[in-house]
């Protein structure tokens, strides 16, 4: 089953199958690890609900939920 | 001379490793056009000596990030002698990903491998040999905190070949694509032309402005190579060169989660850090350390030293029985103080006795009155006056070093992101905004972690609303002079409300600004949020010697002239005689205040102050120069006016009650409207146009042609503001015609955005 990363709920895990968004948006994901291929998990949400925490590539990585919808995800 | 360039991931330790090599050789600069950092320093080694130039700590070279761009150029084109490439070894997949981009350049690259004792500690094993046979170059294992192995890592560095010919782990799929951006680039004679063909490819905005570049990449057809570059460079790193990881796949709590747990918890993350800020105020600035004397006056019970029989009180002046009851002083006095109070009072204590004894030294010397009091209260009392406020500076500069060198700044900008949002801006914003409670200076020069040029814009222009170090002595001393003046109210009531009112000031300005003229959609945060460490003692002392360098450099350069030109205009007529303290109502400064003094009439500072009330006009323009020079002024003025007989109270707060007293008397004004109109003064001086060294960092962070209208903004923003606290504070129900005001105003703002949009 494949789902975008901003509906993930907390501890679930997955791989991701691509990623969408343009220009710098798009970059900076890549830039931080989050390409295709990469398997990360759902660590927490901040206390009002977003941004989300992944680990991703053994780090931690923050981002929000409107950017985590550019991440299609195969949930595991 | 050779030059190395430092290159690395923000948090890998490339600061530490810089200060271990330079030393005291290290100077910090800006980089040309941008005000970015550019440290550099000398590394030496018997007689060896290689420059080292630290580069902004950065995650990969692409062009969207002022950092980026600024180690991309200097790389391409400065052209140094050898890239000095750290990498934290407890994070080698996202470290790596930088190095692989590095490596296709033509320049030698050595790696040093940071943090290898932390890896070892976790049980990992990296294999260096297999690393550097995998890379291409050499590795050198170091600790940078502990300073081991960095003597392997310089001799190895400079002992490799001048050339080098950049190599790519890119193969297979896009080789074909490759080989033609490369032969494009060579056939332009670039140099590092593998380096430009891999960005070409990645779609780089900077690259695809090359005549002719752009075609290549149409000839390729519709494929997404930036992410194919991407995922392959990691592909690369986990196969063949993350031998260990640091991290499982999340089972296991390692410590820093466990910290984390709490620090971003569900409904304590937000509490925790207002306490986290409260403490670090407290510890800062109150006199009441740990409210041990109680809250408040009413459940007070410490004895002062004048009850305990230590001191006796002479002319409103505190006299100590002896030497040790001085020093005692310093940390208690009917209360006990916070560290930083108590370094206030100890160096006040010296400061106080220089001033004297030089007073003393000159009085018995038989000089000429004027220059006893040039000496004594002009340069000597305005230049002990701003260094007085150093220490309690310097220690929320340690506080808030602490904060961003354990992590757990990045943790809050996590926490605090859906407010930020809602003002549109991200919650990195945040480390800027709170740096601006320190200094202005800093905080401006850290809106480079802001991507977006509006978000900076705006950030830039509310950083002074965040009351720094400097203004300060302003809230305290006209607050403690209002309570020891008319006796109502508290001193830290009055300053936590002015900090609130700032924080206030600048989410209005900045939704105004965001919805008018800096329109634009929330920029992303996508940010690491860095595991937590215990930060370095050496590195915090270097960087608060670095502070106290820069400040002490101010206060005798800038503020050093301004007191004594002050302290001239306002002894001087205009037929350039010299005026006894008594005449000052004759001098060149009253009457330029006087000039000016209508201009605050609507801040209550103005007209209605009568003959005295121009001090106040005065203490604003010199603020201008530094917000420090606001009480220096009103110590020297007051001294004068209200003729204060003793030596001066370094926090202003004696000397400005006499001032009070003298306005109270000869201009009638009511109490509760020189109340509301002492609060204003605060009020216009935290929201006005900051110093000059702010107002020149401000000037070339923004972007050009933006400065005038920033301050401008500032003109504006101070004077509303001021006229609030003023109107509201003197007639409650004006409060009213404010909300008014601001309710028509945000109506007319909605309605022609959605005419816009239309």
């Amino acid at each position: 089953m494949t789902k975008m990363l901003s509906e993930f709920t907390v501890g679930e895990s997955g791989k991701i199958i691509k990623v969408f968004g343009e220009g710098r948006v798009r970059r900076r994901l890549l830039d931080m690890g989050v390409t295709p291929g990469a398997s990360l998990i759902l660590r927490k949400k901040a206390p009002l609900g977003d941004p989300v925490e992944i680990t991703v590539r053994g780090y931690e990585l923050t981002l929000r939920k409107s950017e985590a919808a550019c991440v299609e995800v195969e949930v595991l | 001379m050779k030059t190395f360039a430092l290159i690395g991931n923000p948090n890998c330790g490339k600061t530490t490793l810089f200060n271990a090599l330079t030393g005291s050789t290290a100077h910090v600069g800006n980089w040309p056009g941008v005000t970015v950092d550019k440290r550099e320093g000398v590394y030496k080694d018997g007689g060896k000596k290689i420059k080292i130039v630290d580069l902004p700590g950065i995650y990969s070279l692409s062009p969207y990030t002022p950092e980026e761009l600024i180690a991309r150029n200097f790389i391409l084109s400065d052209e140094p002698d050898a890239i000095v490439n750290i990498v934290d070894a407890t994070n080698l997949e996202r470290n790596l990903y930088l190095t692989t981009q590095i490596l296709e350049i033509d320049i030698p690259v050595i790696i040093a491998l940071n943090m290898m004792d932390e890896v070892e500690k976790s049980g990992d094993k990296i294999n260096l040999s297999k690393l550097e046979k995998q890379l291409g170059v050499p590795v050198v294992a170091i600790s940078a905190l502990k300073g081991s192995g960095l003597k392997q890592l310089m001799d190895r560095a400079d002992s490799m070949q001048n050339k080098r010919v950049g190599t790519t782990i890119l193969k297979g799929s896009m080789d074909e694509h490759l080989d033609k951006a490369v032969d494009f680039y060579r056939r332009e004679n670039n140099s590092s032309p593998l380096f430009h063909a891999v960005k070409l490819l990645e779609n780089d905005e900077i690259e695809l402005k090359k005549s002719g570049a752009a075609e290549i990449v149409e000839s390729f057809g519709n494929v997404d190579l930036e992410a194919a570059i991407a995922d392959a460079r990691y592909s690369y790193i986990s196969e063949n060169l993350a031998v260990a990881k640091s991290k499982g796949n999340g089972q296991t709590l390692t410590k820093s989660d466990k910290i984390d747990k709490v620090l971003t918890h569900r409904i304590w993350a937000i509490p925790i850090f207002l306490l986290v800020l409260f403490a670090i105020f407290h510890l800062t600035f109150s006199e009441n350390l740990l409210f041990l004397n109680g809250f408040g006056d009413s459940t007070a019970w410490m004895p002062s030293l004048v009850e305990c029989g230590l001191a006796v009180e002479e002319d409103g002046e505190t006299v100590y029985n002896n030497f040790g009851v001085e020093i005692l002083a310093v940390f208690y006095d009917g209360t006990v103080y916070s560290p930083g109070v108590m370094l206030t009072n100890f160096l006040n204590l010296f400061l106080d006795h220089i001033s004297s004894g030089v007073v003393t030294l000159m009085q018995n010397a038989g000089a000429a009155e004027w220059t006893v009091g040039l000496v004594g209260d002009g340069i000597l009392g305005g230049i002990f006056a701003v260094l007085g406020f150093l220490p309690q500076i310097l220690v929320l500069f340690l506080f808030f070093s602490i904060l961003e060198d354990t992590g757990y700044m990045a943790r809050i900008a996590f926490v605090l992101d859906r407010i930020f949002r809602r003002f549109g801006l991200s919650g990195r914003a945040f480390m800027p905004m709170i740096m601006g409670f320190g200094c202005s200076v800093p905080a401006t020069v850290n809106t480079r972690t802001l991507a977006d040029d509006k978000e900076r814009t705006a950030t830039i222009r509310v950083i002074p609303f965040f009351s720094c170090g400097a203004k300060l002595p302003i809230l305290t001393a006209v607050a403690g002079g209002i309570v020891a003046a008319f006796g109502v109210g508290n001193a830290d009531v009055i300053t936590f409300g002015m900090y609130i009112l700032g924080i206030a000031a600048a989410i209005v300005c900045v939704l105004l600004m965001r919805n008018t003229s800096l329109k634009g959609d929330t920029p992303p945060f996508i940010m690491e949020l860095p595991t937590y460490r215990m930060p370095g003692f050496k590195n915090l002392m270097l960087h608060l010697w670095d502070k106290t360098k820069h400040f002490i450099k101010k206060a005798f350069t800038i503020i050093f002239a301004s007191t004594v030109i002050i302290w001239l205009l306002s002894h001087l007529s205009w037929n350039w005689n010299y005026l006894s303290d008594e005449e000052m109502q004759n001098s060149i400064l009253a009457s330029l205040g006087m000039l000016l003094q209508p201009l605050f009439t609507p801040l209550g500072f103005g007209s209605q102050l009568g003959e005295f009330g121009w001090v106040f006009a005065v203490a604003v323009i010199t603020g201008l120069v530094a917000k420090e020079n606001v009480i220096a002024t009103f110590t020297t003025l007051a001294i004068c006016i209200s003729a204060y007989a003793g030596s001066g109270t370094q926090d202003g707060v004696q000397e400005l009650v006499g001032l009070i007293d003298v306005i109270t008397q000869s201009s009638q004004v009511p109490q509760q409207q020189f109340i509301a109109a002492l609060i204003a003064f605060i009020a216009f001086n935290m929201t006005t146009i900051p110093c000059f060294a702010a107002c020149a960092t401000a000037k070339s962070e923004l972007q050009k042609g933006k400065f005038k209208w920033t301050l401008l903004f500032w003109l504006v923003a101070s004077y509303v503001v001021g006229a609030a606290v003023y109107t509201v504070g003197s007639w409650w129900w004006t409060v009213f015609i404010w909300l008014a005001a601001v309710v028509a105003v945000s109506v007319v703002i909605v309605l022609k955005n959605k005419e816009k949009k239309k």
